[in-house]
């Protein structure tokens, strides 16, 4: 199964923090002012959002990547899974 | 009595027992060739014979050299190797000396591995200020008559001694780390393999000996020698070639080390092991991965009970915060703040904030940089944080009486071009 998650260059990334007013659900912002990554698979409610926060980050330090999800029941349970 | 180059040649084809093996090797040409006789044409085989040797890349992150080799190999266009002397790591002091003892080693492991991959270009890159590296490479060079080796200086960085800031360097950037991985775009967009100095002489052995005969030394897990810097309270610092898997008691008494508190291992790259479970480890990734260590570099550096550890701490996360290249948020500011609060800490803050400061930057920081620089602070910083635990009540209570021995050296890195 696919899905997809968000991806950062942190090199690219200037701190301007679009990204975690459009995303907060996946994206936080660091003591100093930097995005922090959820890396779990985006949901179908959230990809709408995803994508306008990739299409806003002023230095396209941001995009969506495809994943191959290996299905874990710990996961399936809510716990915190590495996609 | 005197030999002919060619008997001495015959008569070293005869692998080396025991230790030292890279050591052994001799800064002429003339003496390269009679301690390890000429180099067969085995090109073709050294993908399979680096495999089977289970030879490990010796400058820091240990990835199986084979694999690296086949990353590159596998690739269309024209190629590049590149031989990484840079040596940034401030307490190593290994592959300064094998170049300067024995290049011919490194130089003959540069020409096999641009062989094994099929690159038409050679680089070596070596540090600036260090005078007598570029001098042996360069006379070497021009015993073997080879002009088309390119020898680049690269300014003393820690971070430009990483792949990919290293390819930037060479292609006439600043040397800061890029997105790009080396194997796929390095110089000049070409597939482009980096080994270290050290892993390259170590193929330059195995293509004369075989892989059965690298294995001789060393564990199972971690087979062949390595080369050790060993510093800190010790009487007898310098390089030692030791086999993988040796005790790290033994490394210790090679350097006549002072009764540790703690020991470094891997450098400021590594962690900070308490002498109470450095007894019992051996210079192997098995033993060292149950404690989160790596033989990585191959720093040892040794402090003791009279050994003020906090202010080496605050002086290396100061270190680490003027390494950064300035390009990813979390390193930039991130690490300038653990060296501020690492700073307050030694001065003797009792804001019982400082240290919750320090735990909620370091797992704020790890893993969000464009290259390891930031992990490798969060490792020195963590491990320091937990070996030293007694001592940092002891600054927070302003009562250290420990002397400042200013054991880690922490050069001032050249400004960004």
């Amino acid at each position: 199964m696919r899905a997809k998650v968000v991806e950062l260059d942190p090199i690219a990334c200037d701190g301007h923090g679009i990204c975690h007013e459009l995303l907060p659900e996946r994206i936080t912002l660091d003591d100093w002012g930097y995005p922090i990554i959820d890396r779990r698979p985006l949901t179908d409610d959230l990809l709408a959002h995803a994508n306008r926060a990739v299409a806003n980050c002023p230095v396209l330090a941001l995009r969506l990547k495809t994943v191959e999800l290996v299905i874990d029941e710990r996961m399936r349970r809510g716990g915190r899974g590495a996609a | 009595m005197t030999m002919t180059l060619a008997q001495r040649e015959r008569r070293a084809a005869t692998a080396p027992t025991g230790l030292p093996r890279l050591l052994a090797g001799r800064p002429d040409l003339a003496g390269h060739l009679a301690a390890f006789g000429p180099l067969p044409p085995v090109a073709a085989e050294m993908q399979a014979m680096t495999a089977r040797a289970g030879l490990t890349g010796r400058g820091g992150a240990g990835f199986p050299t084979h694999r690296k080799l086949e990353a590159v190999a596998g690739r269309r266009g024209p190629r590049v190797v590149v031989a990484n002397g840079t040596e940034g790591e401030p307490l190593s002091a290994k592959d300064k000396t094998l170049l300067i003892q024995a290049p011919h080693l490194v130089l003959d492991g540069l020409d096999l591995a641009a062989q094994a991959v099929g690159a038409s270009r050679r680089v070596i890159c070596i540090e600036r200020g260090n005078q007598a590296v570029y001098a042996a490479v360069c006379v070497a060079l021009a015993e073997r008559r080879d002009e088309s080796v390119e020898v680049v200086v690269t300014p003393r960085r820690y971070v430009t001694g990483q792949e990919a800031a290293l390819v930037d360097f060479i292609d006439g950037g600043p040397g800061r780390p890029t997105r790009e991985r080396p194997f796929e775009r390095g110089v000049g967009g070409r597939p482009t393999l980096v080994d270290n100095v050290e892993t390259l002489a170590h193929l330059a052995l195995i293509a004369r000996f075989g892989p059965e005969w690298f294995r001789q030394v060393g564990s199972p897990g971690s087979p062949g020698s390595a080369l050790i810097t060993v510093g800190g309270r010790v009487d007898r610092p310098g390089v030692f070639e030791v086999a993988m898997g040796t005790p790290l008691s033994s490394v210790l008494q090679l350097a006549q080390a002072a009764p540790p508190r703690a020991v470094l291992l891997g450098g400021y790259f590594g962690r900070w092991i308490p002498a109470r479970s450095a007894r019992q480890l051996t210079l192997d990734a098995a033993s060292l991965s149950a404690h989160g260590a790596a033989v990585g570099c191959g720093v040892v550096a040794v402090i003791d009970d009279d050994s003020c550890a906090v202010a080496e701490l605050a002086r290396v996360a100061a270190w680490y915060a003027h390494s950064s290249a300035g390009q990813c948020g979390a390193c930039t500011w991130g690490l300038r703040d653990l060296a501020a609060a690492t700073s307050a800490l030694e001065a003797g803050s009792p804001d019982p904030r400082v240290t919750s400061d320090i735990q909620r930057w370091t797992a704020m920081v790890k893993g969000r940089g464009g290259c390891r620089l930031p992990d490798g602070a969060v490792a020195f910083l963590e491990s320091g944080m937990e070996a030293f635990a007694d001592e940092i009540a002891e600054h927070q209570a302003g009562r250290c009486r420990r002397r400042d021995h200013r054991l880690l050296p922490t050069p001032t890195p050249e400004a960004w071009g």
